[in-house]
């Protein structure tokens, strides 16, 4: 491989990794809270639908980002209403969420199938885009590309260095000690789970905004449910996240690239390659088990209800 | 023995007033007053389901009353949240902790305090760090709680409140969870910070504690008041009689027995532990024999959660030649297999472990009891029915019927029928832990007898408890674990609760420690 071919395959595996990093962020919250939202993929794909048509209704991409994050918080809000007010079981809510969200955004969809719009620009950054290599690779991103690893550093800090963040994992270990000190454990929860819709809305928009630019029926492709397990192999840790996001990215990207240079394998095998390759780095990270356990929040999925408090 | 108070003249720190709350189906506090001095250690007594638990919630703000006063230095106040509690100088000491495992002993204690406490506090580790060299506490800020001791945990509770400068602590059941030496330690504890004029409301069921340290008592019944008094002027016998309205059986001392033929021995024991919170396994060695009774003291997690999951095959992790019951190496075989032999056990858990909470009486019946019930894989219900049927009427058993599903079950009663069940089985060995916890008096002794009675029968039972009462009261042979260790077993008439208490807290692995080394 040369150089240039190098140099495009790292660029375009940024690229490729970025929805996954959004959705994956929110949902690693949403689960560090103790709240299991299966409804990635439904949210992702209402968030690309309404960004897209509200980009395409305005010609404004900043719309689309502002209707994606609206529609994905709506979506989460359904979500959350029914688990954390009504006690319904997680998986189950989570699971007809993403069959509602995907038979929704077909429906409300079909009517832009095949238009196009002007998605966000590459931004280079002076000077530093002028590097040789690294250059291309790193600083000459669309925003969204940016806002991303932005995020994930303010999450990791929040996470780790903050009294919310403090009280986040508290919630998500033991939401009945929470409650006792005074923790207001659903409200905790409500914002985190509509924090998850945001950016699963974000990870859609980046799709239908920036990373096609267009609407098709179904386009995330399966990447809710592979944020959801990048999230677990993770260990629920932002820095594996990032990681796991850009090595699918990467994963993605070299099944197309071994593909062209007439690898004599199915195709149908290489583009397991991305599922496999994340899987088996992020199981090889969190290999500890004992540490492991301990970053689990260990009330994930288990409903908490303060009225039954006695 | 009890002090006496200083400044009886001034005024009230707390006064309860007509405090009502009502649950669906059951009146928990009805009408109940109750007063408290500043610097006074006040108990608060009553069997299970006396109320006393929403009482001390209504008064943390974790439970609304529906009716009644609280007076907090002689002003009416709301306590609508535990955070408005805290703000008011009330502290509480929960019976299951409320800690976060996860974080270390400062982060849990930063999550209690507001923002504006935290400020004033400055260098909260330095702190904690004083405070605990003040009262004596030992507790290190920058550990990870889920590394911590139960007592230590306790000890990080109480430092909890002592950071807020607290004014009225409450202690739900603390001593239910320590070592005799531990307890002296929290007493010290206490009456320090009474001497500074902190009230301390103070749960307790075991009787000879309160009237060591309280001054005043409240007694509840069914939710009612039903008196108060001084416990220095009182016995355990007249404050229980006052608790469960007639004088109950205090320690009416049963017959010890000794086997003479080895039915179980477990030998050279040892298993690492399966996960961060667990303990491991080291070369425990014990035989039970047939007819008697072995118990096991020791502070919860300190092996016997493994130690029993193991030779319950529940922990499906094999050993060979470790596990011997009646001749036959049982260590790789499966549970059901084992129950088959001959082997029966009573989880600490009654829910989800001892019984599945959604199924009926009958349906729990059957899961250990398959055999006979069950003829060319069809069930035959009506035996089922019919035995559970008895089982409940043996052991009499609250509950609607057979039908009942276990969850609806009181604790007590659901343990009675688990034991009945398990006791059914006509086991060779018997393991049973915690058979009297949250249990009120009447079940207690219910549940002894038909130990007594199985013992009698010629089948072992090892007995594990953090009552340590009970195990002298029950058990005929007598051992304690720490750490994963068990120490050497002794005849329960031969030692001493002091002589247990120090094996609890780990004396005998040093002096192990050092004949292997003189050997």
């Amino acid at each position: 491989m040369d150089i240039d071919l190098i140099t495009q395959v790292l660029f375009a595996a940024i690229k490729t990794g970025t929805p996954l990093l959004f959705i994956a962020l929110g949902e690693a919250i949403c689960e560090k809270t103790g709240v299991l939202n299966l409804g990635q993929e439904g949210m992702m794909l209402m968030g690309a639908v309404v960004g897209f048509m509200a980009a395409y209704g305005t010609g404004n991409a900043g719309f689309g980002l502002l209707g994606a994050m609206i529609i994905g918080m709506v979506m989460s809000l359904i979500f959350g209403f029914l688990v954390l007010h009504l006690g319904a079981n997680q998986v189950a809510t989570g699971l007809a969420l993403t069959i509602f969200g995907t038979g929704l955004s077909a429906f409300i969809g079909s009517g832009v199938v095949g238009q196009t719009i002007t998605g966000f620009q590459p931004l280079s950054i002076p000077v530093l885009s002028d590097i040789p290599v690294l250059g291309k690779v790193l600083f000459s991103h669309d925003v969204m590309v940016y806002i991303a690893v932005f995020l994930a550093i303010i999450i990791a800090f929040v996470a780790n260095k903050t009294r919310l963040g403090l009280t986040i994992k508290a919630v998500g270990e033991n939401p009945n000690a929470a409650n006792a000190i005074g923790i207001k454990v659903l409200r905790v929860r409500y914002l985190a789970v509509m924090f998850g819709g945001a950016m699963a809305g974000l990870g859609g928009a980046y799709m239908s905004l920036v990373y096609t630019p267009m609407w098709v029926e179904n386009m995330t492709a399966g990447r809710g449910w592979i944020a959801l397990a990048l999230v677990v192999f993770a260990s629920w840790r932002i820095g594996n996240i990032v990681l796991g996001a850009y090595l699918f990215g990467l994963a993605s990207i070299m099944h197309l690239v071994l593909q062209g240079m007439g690898w004599s394998i199915s195709p149908n095998l290489l583009a397991m390659l991305p599922y496999v390759a994340t899987i088996i780095v992020m199981v090889i990270i969190s290999a500890d088990k004992y540490k492991e356990k301990l970053l689990a929040p260990r009330s994930l999925g288990k409903p908490f209800d303060p009225r039954q408090m006695a | 023995m009890s002090e006496t108070l200083k400044n009886q003249s001034s005024s009230p720190r707390l006064e309860l007033l007509n405090i009502t709350k009502q649950y669906p189906g059951c009146l928990a506090n009805d009408q109940i007053c109750m007063r408290l001095m500043p610097g006074e250690i006040h108990a608060l007594l009553g069997e299970n389901g006396a109320g006393k638990s929403t009482l001390v919630k209504t008064i943390y703000g974790v439970v609304a009353p529906d009716s009644g006063q609280i007076l907090w230095d002689g002003h009416e106040v709301e306590i609508k949240s535990p955070s408005k509690a805290r703000d008011l100088g009330i502290g509480m000491v929960f019976q299951h902790f409320s800690l976060f495992e996860t974080l270390t002993v400062a982060q849990n204690i930063e999550l209690c305090l507001s923002r504006s406490q935290l400020h004033s506090i400055g260098d909260l580790a330095e702190r904690i760090r004083d405070l605990s060299a003040t009262y004596g506490l030992n507790v290190d800020p920058d550990r990870f709680v889920h590394s911590l001791s139960i007592g230590e945990r306790q000890r990080v509770e109480i430092m909890r409140c002592l950071v807020q400068s607290v004014k009225l602590l409450i202690l739900d059941e603390p001593t239910s969870v320590l070592t005799p030496q531990e307890v002296a330690g929290l007493f010290t504890v206490l009456r320090k910070l009474s001497s500074e004029g902190c009230s301390i409301l103070f749960i307790s069921h075991k009787l000879h504690e309160v009237t060591e340290i309280c001054h005043n008592a409240t007694i509840l019944r069914g939710g009612k008041f039903v008196g108060d008094c001084q416990p220095a002027n009182e016995t355990p016998a007249t404050i229980a009689k006052m608790m469960v309205g007639d004088l109950a059986e205090q320690d009416a001392g049963y017959e010890k027995a000794f086997g003479e033929n080895i039915v179980f021995t477990a030998k050279n024991l040892s298993l690492a532990a399966k996960h961060p919170f667990g303990t491991t396994l080291k070369q425990i060695n014990f035989e039970l024999y047939k007819g008697e009774i072995l118990g096991i003291a020791g502070v919860a997690g300190n092996g016997q959660e493994e130690l029993m999951s193991i030779i319950s095959g529940e922990d499906s992790r094999t050993l060979k030649n470790t596990l011997i019951l009646d001749g036959r190496d049982i260590g790789t075989q499966s549970a059901g297999l084992r129950r088959r032999n001959g082997l029966a056990y009573v989880p600490e858990e009654r829910l989800g472990r001892g019984a599945v909470p959604e199924m009926s009486l009958s349906e729990n019946t059957l899961l250990t009891h398959s055999r006979g019930f069950v003829q060319s894989g069809l069930v035959n219900w009506k035996a089922v029915k019919e035995y559970a049927k008895s089982l409940i009427s043996q052991y009499s058993v609250k509950c609607h019927g057979e039908f009942s599903e276990a969850k609806s079950l009181s604790g007590g009663n659901l343990q009675k029928f688990i034991m009945g069940r398990e006791i059914g089985q006509n086991p060779k060995v018997l393991i049973c832990a915690h058979p009297t916890w949250g249990v009120d008096v009447g079940a207690a002794l219910a549940i002894h007898q038909a130990l007594l009675q199985l013992r009698d029968q010629g089948a072992a039972i090892l007995l594990i408890s953090e009552d340590i009462d009970e195990l002298f009261l029950l058990a005929d042979r007598m051992a304690a674990v720490c750490d994963g260790h068990l120490s050497p077993v002794v005849r329960a008439e031969e030692t001493s609760i002091d002589q247990i208490g120090q094996w609890m807290a780990g004396t005998f692995i040093n002096e192990s420690e050092q004949q292997e080394a003189l050997a």
